[in-house]
């Protein structure tokens, strides 16, 4: 049995992580008219989850996975930084990078308070925001394909609040289609999970399933005149 | 019950020596002339640093910056995603990223942040600054302080912006004083009138205050 509750709290968008500044890509393919409506939202959504989703899953349930099974202190510093570099090498944006590192420090600043250890100190001032999640997840009760549930179900729901503030999207049709949605994240944390598992000590094995079309929205986005979203 | 340490993170373990001020207030009523004038009077005499939140693009910190009241390596300039209130009271941590930033590169002995202009309803969170000042407008009508919200009733200094205005709006400054007075329980308003007298000297005076009582209580 795992830490639900806390689980819980990770996952609310109320989480106090910057997270509602961000719109993961949706800001820029809404100027570029990529996504307009519910369907093509649904469409924009399904792909966010199959690339950064997954990756961002996989992630965090190898750096949960790590904290998990190594104790208190958690892996020691060499496996933090080799998995940072693994994280950059599959975000070829730098905008993106960016972004993941500010919200892995956001993020860290609540597991500091919420769920002390000292693993929170030991992963460094800027990790990526798929590595601090892993983190908080473990501290937090959790198991890795828990994590990576976390991971997923954000890497939808940001954009998903973005696009109803963007659009003014009907709520109720928004949620039906999270709801739709349900499923394909169930599944992309069970395979992420099992992702993790697999190349356990060893973050050169991680997948590399990001797709090119979010860097170059986040690239675009960082250089953009009048945006409301920091990403 | 706001600490020097507050804020949480990597800084909470190093102590502060800045005062953070909040600048909110609904779009329009003159904040960023404000703390524009506070940089302009204040900068001279000590280190300062300016966070802003803009609803869309980052027309007040380029405005700060072409103003040339502060070197611009002093402002940071942060998204809102829409929702400016968000960003100052329910998840702080963009703004807390800025500020620290700020802090560290510069040590200030005060750092402005500047909201986004939202509505009467605005508040700061105690997690991300010390003080917090209100600025409402006279050209809003005269009904605006007697309409409260969380800003107008509890900030630490509440200003009453374009004194130059009232005759032309028909607005009446002493109803504004007089409401203003009841639901502030006594907490201090000041009239300005920043087009006419730019370095706002009420509010000046206030600050100055503070920052003298700042060693020994950073807050209320």
């Amino acid at each position: 049995m795992t830490a639900t509750a806390a689980l819980l709290l990770l996952a609310d968008s109320r989480l106090p992580a910057g997270g509602h500044a961000h719109s993961g890509g949706v800001e820029q393919a809404v100027s570029a008219g990529r996504v307009g409506d519910i369907v093509t939202l649904e469409r924009f959504l399904r792909g966010r989850l199959a690339t950064a989703g997954a990756q961002a899953a996989t992630v965090a349930a190898f750096a949960c996975l790590e904290v998990t099974d190594r104790g208190a202190s958690g892996p020691a510093g060499g496996l933090w930084s080799d998995l940072d570099t693994e994280v950059s090498a599959r975000m070829p944006s730098p905008a993106q990078r960016a972004v993941s590192r500010a919200q892995g420090r956001a993020l860290l600043r609540v597991v500091a308070a919420a769920w002390p250890s000292p693993v929170v100190h030991r992963v460094g001032a800027r990790p990526h925001h798929a590595v601090a999640l892993g983190v908080a997840v473990a501290l937090a009760g959790g198991t890795a394909r828990d994590a990576a549930l976390v991971a997923a179900t954000g890497a939808v729901g940001g954009p998903a609040s973005a696009a109803l503030r963007l659009l003014g999207t009907d709520p109720v049709e928004l949620t039906a289609l999270l709801a739709r949605l349900a499923p394909e994240l169930d599944r992309c944390a069970a395979r992420s999970g099992a992702d993790a598992v697999a190349a356990a000590g060893d973050p050169a094995r991680l997948p590399a399933p990001n797709g090119p079309l979010l860097d170059v929205l986040a690239e675009r986005h960082a250089s953009a005149e009048g945006k409301l979203f920091a990403s | 019950m706001t600490s020097p340490q507050a804020g949480g993170g990597d800084a909470s373990t190093r102590r502060r020596t800045s005062l953070r001020l909040g600048v909110g207030g609904p779009v329009g009523t003159g904040k960023t002339a404000l703390v524009a004038a506070l940089c302009r009077v204040l900068g001279p005499e000590m280190s300062l640093a300016v966070v802003t939140n803009d609803i869309y693009t980052t027309e007040d910190a380029d405005f700060l910056r072409a103003a040339g009241v502060l070197d611009p390596d002093r402002i940071e300039a942060v998204q809102t995603g829409c929702c400016p209130h968000t960003a100052v009271r329910d998840d702080i941590a963009a703004n807390l990223d800025a500020v620290e930033q700020l802090e560290a590169r510069h040590e200030p002995a005060l750092v402005l942040v500047e909201s986004g202009g939202d509505n009467l309803t605005m508040t700061f969170s105690k997690g991300l600054i010390d003080l917090q000042l209100f600025v409402i407008d006279v050209a809003g009508g005269d009904k605006v302080p007697r309409k409260g919200g969380p800003g107008v009733t509890a900030s630490d200094l509440l200003v009453v912006n374009k004194t130059d205005l009232a005759p032309l709006v028909g607005a009446d400054l002493d109803v504004m004083a007089r409401d203003a007075a009841r639901v502030r329980e006594g907490r201090p308003v000041v009239f300005t009138d920043l087009r006419n007298e730019p370095g706002a000297a009420p509010v000046v005076a206030w600050l100055r205050g503070r920052l003298r009582g700042q060693d020994a209580a950073p807050s209320p």
